[in-house]
């Protein structure tokens, strides 16, 4: 492989022949990613198919999900990233256009606006920014030098700021801060000053108090009390997370073994199908499965990673890190919230949860990691 | 120093890959950190936590406490609770929820109120939460229920209270009613306080002294079997009740005045001005309100909300009136303390009344006029041209002081919840609410009590008392209970020079009912004096949107009809101010309704030796 050294701004990547065989050639999949999502969801049904107590329908409605979900990875695969690049600042737009409509026309439900009522499909335009966010970043740092300049950093906080916002009125206080660290990733994988970091950081930390005061509904208060001390509700909020950390904990170093666990059968487990499904198979398979389990991540964002290091242009660099670094924060916010190490956010389990919108999103980031790898050539020599 | 704006594009992936490998190590890091917690729950905390999963078939289950009963000031119930069966339901052991609807339906029979409140409970409790679907079940449907348990696997039937309302429409506004919390209520109170309690006081006391009333909810802990269905109840905490409620309201004058009102809609304050217990508050027509405790479906809802005779309205408390002539003992006291007028000169009435470079006439009620008329006459019978002088030489801005020191333009801060203030005009307000000068005109039309001048029925009862108190004011209030909440009244007392013009005041109040010109001398034959004031206040006009009915819009062109009054007049016990919308005159439709209130405590209070009333 030839030193990559690129004269200037406008010198174009590589135009040599692509790597890899057939799968990569023809398909744009990276064989090793996808094998390793594929293991993933198979795992998912394994312990879906427990939690839903045996019942074999709902296994069935996630496999059509996980159908359209690789479908979309397919698709979105085959896009070069020259083009997605090109395509960015157009999906920003629309997604922070369909936000702003969620919040005029959107479907309540449950006291939050998070839905666009499209017919035949509910959309929420949250799931569009979780990608067009990191986008839309590493589109601004890709078109400056890195690392990237005060200024520029500046406006790409507020390029996070708005779809942030816009969110967390819904009020979706979740997805607002995942949406957020999936711009903030791509920031700092620019190489944002580490003085410049620092400098947020402590005006986050002096924020906090504000977001608790004016910015917090009250059950958003609730959720961060009863984290500190879940025994202080255990009929309400607390009652999750005492419960589900009984079932971890029950599960012991072998677990109980599948279709096995107590405390999921008899239904102490609230949300064992969606956002405690993590209680589920930890109570089941004991700390050797969940090691399994967070080694097989492990090895999915290792894998990404590799994708973003190996990327031919900063754009694609950027992006390929910034997804790798969101399902990272996705498993970590969702494992930790399970096991009582973070506060409750209804947030599912990637590629296992039960529940379509977020997993088809997840799918179709990966289906740009496929792109990203898939569509770099090699030097002519 | 050679110049290079090329960016330098190996220097920017170094940049990346750097901070990939930085992220990579915090991912590691945090990855293990994950496996520490994990391993800490299934390793360290094994033994404890597996034990507690053996106890997991215990489920806790909160207890409803029994909400406080309202008593009226002689002990008799006035909101109680009835043991009723409740229906809840818990979705995820349910399954399909819609199907589950239907198939109660067929069964006991669900109505669209209830799907309604049920779909909103739902949509705010979590999966595993019991959420009520029918608040009182009959026997039959409990028997039925009980026949089918198989078939309904996650419905509960539970004993419960019911809140029960034994005077039905009376005092229903000053009772009030509970209902189904919605979510607006919940999400402004603590939510862990009402687990387990699907009502909250909606209106009226119920409202107001909710935090009392409900009580702390207890705790059930239940061994249940593989299917979560309960065996035995392990151990408990007992919920603590809420307070009982004693009011200082006589049901029985509250039923009078709702009687005396009969088919009028108007309103009936009474109150004791010594410590301003309120005695009755009734507005009518009133409504039913262990229908609403019930839950009415929507479309009865809207029916009794939009009935054009409002009888969810509380008018004593809501309705804003002119109070027209009430004001003129209050504006003719004023006027002789702050040296205006000398009580004892008299004016000459010719029936009409003119300003100097202004074309309207104003005129007397009364078109031939009174004649020479003093103060204590001008309120006997109610001269308007003494009170057109008078409000001249005042001007509106001393009348707005002083009319506020007697209440009027103030909330009276009765414990009721919404109760509104009236207005008592002046320069400043004028400009502020309506962005336009004051005009003199306006201040003659406020020395009768009319333009902008509007007052609610307790607040003109609390003005009265005043009067009564000779200068204390009282704070209206409906818990009996020495820690009624706030008890200080809004207001300082009124002080004058002169004391003696408080029996000048009282005088004439008293030459209303008991003077040979006074104009509610109809209803003098009573055993002992009573000070009153009549109104006839004018209905200025009405809303152009209002259903367009005949019938309707003549009979609501009709004066309003208004009284105050005290009694004994020289020794109050009950102070009683009366509006009858579209009554007609004050003196022959509001006088005689007061009087008949008046005569009634008065008698029942000196049944019980606590009175020795003042003969005349």
């Amino acid at each position: 492989m030839n030193m990559a050294i690129w004269p200037s701004k406008s010198a174009n990547p590589p135009s040599g022949p692509r790597y890899g065989g057939w799968l990569q050639r023809s398909l744009h999949v990276d064989g090793v990613l996808l094998a390793l999502l594929g293991l993933l969801a198979a795992i998912g049904m394994v312990v879906l198919y427990s939690a839903f107590g045996s019942r074999m329908d709902p296994i069935q409605d996630h496999l059509v999900r996980l159908g359209v979900g690789f479908g979309l990875l397919l698709v979105v695969a085959r896009i070069p990233p020259w083009r997605l690049s090109r395509l960015t600042p157009w999906v920003f737009s629309l997604a922070l256009i369909l936000l702003i409509a969620v919040l005029v026309f959107g479907q309540v439900s449950g006291g939050a606006r998070r839905w666009l009522d499209f017919g035949i499909i509910g959309f929420q335009p949250s799931e569009l920014m979780k990608l067009a966010l990191p986008m839309m970043v590493a589109w601004i740092l890709a078109n400056g030098s890195l690392p990237a300049r005060f200024g520029r950093s500046l406006v790409i906080l507020i390029v996070i700021a708005m779809p942030a916002s816009l969110i967390g009125v819904q009020p979706d206080l979740g997805t607002a801060l995942l949406v957020g660290v999936a711009g903030v990733a791509v920031l700092f994988l620019a190489g944002l000053g580490w003085r410049f970091i620092a400098l947020i950081t402590s005006l986050l930390a002096a924020a906090l108090p504000l977001l608790w005061i004016f910015g917090m509904q009250d059950y958003q208060r609730q959720r961060v009390l009863t984290f500190l001390d879940p025994e202080r509700d255990p009929l309400g909020a607390g009652y999750n997370i005492i419960q589900s950390q009984i079932a971890i904990g029950s599960g012991g170093v072998f677990g109980k073994g599948w279709l096995n666990g107590t405390q999921a059968h008899l239904e102490f487990i609230p949300e064992r199908h969606t956002d405690f499904v993590f209680a589920v198979m930890a109570e089941e398979f004991g700390l050797l499965g969940v090691i399994a389990l967070l080694m097989l991540y492990s090895t999915i964002i290792a894998r990404s990673l590799w994708i973003a290091h190996e990327a031919q242009d900063n754009f694609s660099r950027l992006l390929a890190g910034g997804l790798a670094l969101t399902f990272f924060v996705y498993c970590f916010v969702n494992i930790g919230m399970v096991s009582g190490l973070l506060p409750v956010v209804g947030l599912p389990l990637p590629l296992i949860s039960y529940g379509g919108s977020a997993m088809v999103t997840l799918l179709t980031g990966f289906g740009i990691l496929m792109s990203i790898h898939t569509h770099r050539r090699m030097w002519p020599s | 120093m050679s110049l290079n704006l090329l960016p330098d594009r190996t220097g920017e992936r170094r940049v990346v890959r750097a901070r990939l490998w930085i992220a990579a190590s915090m991912i590691a890091l945090l990855m293990i950190a994950l496996v520490g917690r994990i391993g800490y729950l299934q390793v360290a905390q094994y033994e404890q936590l597996s034990a507690r999963s053996q106890d997991n078939r215990i489920r806790m289950a909160p207890l409803t406490p029994t909400r406080g009963i309202i008593y009226d000031r002689q002990g008799r119930i006035l909101a109680e609770n009835r043991p009723a069966f409740r229906l809840s339901v818990i979705p995820e052991q349910a399954g399909d929820l819609s199907d589950l609807l239907g198939r109660l339906d067929a069964l006991i029979g669900v109505s669209d109120a209830e799907r309604e409140a049920f779909a909103e409970a739902q949509s705010r409790s979590r999966r595993f939460q019991e959420i009520p679907l029918k608040l009182q079940l009959t026997d039959q449907q409990v028997a039925r229920l009980a026949v089918n348990r198989h078939r309904f696997p996650g419905v509960e039937v539970r004993p419960d209270l019911n809140r029960y309302y034994p005077y039905g429409n009376s005092a229903s506004h000053v009772i009030g009613y509970v209902g189904r919390i919605n979510e607006q209520e919940l999400r402004e109170r603590d939510q862990r306080r009402y687990r387990g309690t699907s009502r909250i006081g909606k209106t009226g006391i119920e409202r107001f002294y909710e935090d009392r009333l409900r009580g702390e909810m207890g705790l059930e802990r239940i061994e249940t079997n593989a299917l979560g269905r309960s065996l035995e109840v392990i151990d408990r905490v007992p919920p603590t009740p809420g307070e009982d409620l004693h009011l200082t309201l006589d049901i029985h004058l509250q039923q009078t005045a709702e009687n005396v009102l009969g088919d009028y809609r108007g309103a009936v304050v009474a109150l004791d001005p010594r410590d301003g217990a309120v005695l009755a508050l009734a507005s009518q027509p009133g409504f039913d309100p262990n229908a609403l405790t019930q839950g009415l479906d929507r479309a009865a809802f809207q029916q009794l909300s939009e009935d054009t005779r409002q009888p969810l309205f509380n008018r004593a408390l809501r309705g804003r009136y002119p109070p027209g002539s009430i004001v003129k003992p209050f504006l003719g006291l004023s006027g002789a303390a702050a040296g205006y007028i000398n009580p004892n000169e008299p004016l000459y009435c010719n029936g009409t009344f003119e300003l100097p470079d202004v074309e309207r006439v104003w005129r007397d009620w009364r078109p031939e006029g009174h004649g020479r008329i003093d103060l204590i006459q001008a309120v006997a019978q109610s001269c308007d041209i003494y009170y057109y002088d008078l409000a001249e030489r005042m001007g509106i801005d001393a009348m707005h002081d002083w009319m506020s020191r007697f209440g009027f333009g103030r909330s009276t801060g009765v414990d009721l919840p919404g109760e509104r203030t009236g207005i008592m005009p002046s320069r400043d307000w004028k400009r502020e609410a309506l962005g336009e000068p004051w005009y003199l005109g306006e201040t003659i039309n406020t020395g009768i009590g009319q333009g902008f001048t509007l007052a609610t029925p307790l607040q003109m009862a609390a003005s009265t008392a005043i009067i009564a108190n000779r200068g204390r004011p009282i704070r209206p209030h409906l818990a009996a209970s020495a820690d009624v909440e706030p008890s200080k009244p809004i207001g300082e007392s009124v002080m004058l020079k002169n004391e003696r013009l408080w029996q000048i005041a009282i005088d004439s109040m008293v030459e209303v009912v008991h003077g040979v010109r006074g104009t509610a001398r109809a209803i003098a034959s009573s055993d002992y004096k009573i000070a009153g004031k009549t109104g006839t206040a004018q209905v200025i006009g009405i809303a152009q949107d209002e259903d367009y009915d005949e019938d309707i819009i003549a009979e609501r062109f009709h004066d309003h009809a208004l009284f105050t009054a005290f009694a004994p007049a020289n020794s109050p016990r009950i102070v009683v101010a009366v509006v009858v919308e579209n009554g007609g005159s004050g003196s022959q439709t509001a006088a005689p309704m007061a009087a008949e209130i008046i005569e009634q405590w008065l008698k029942s209070t000196n049944e019980h030796g606590d009175l020795a009333l003042e003969k005349r």
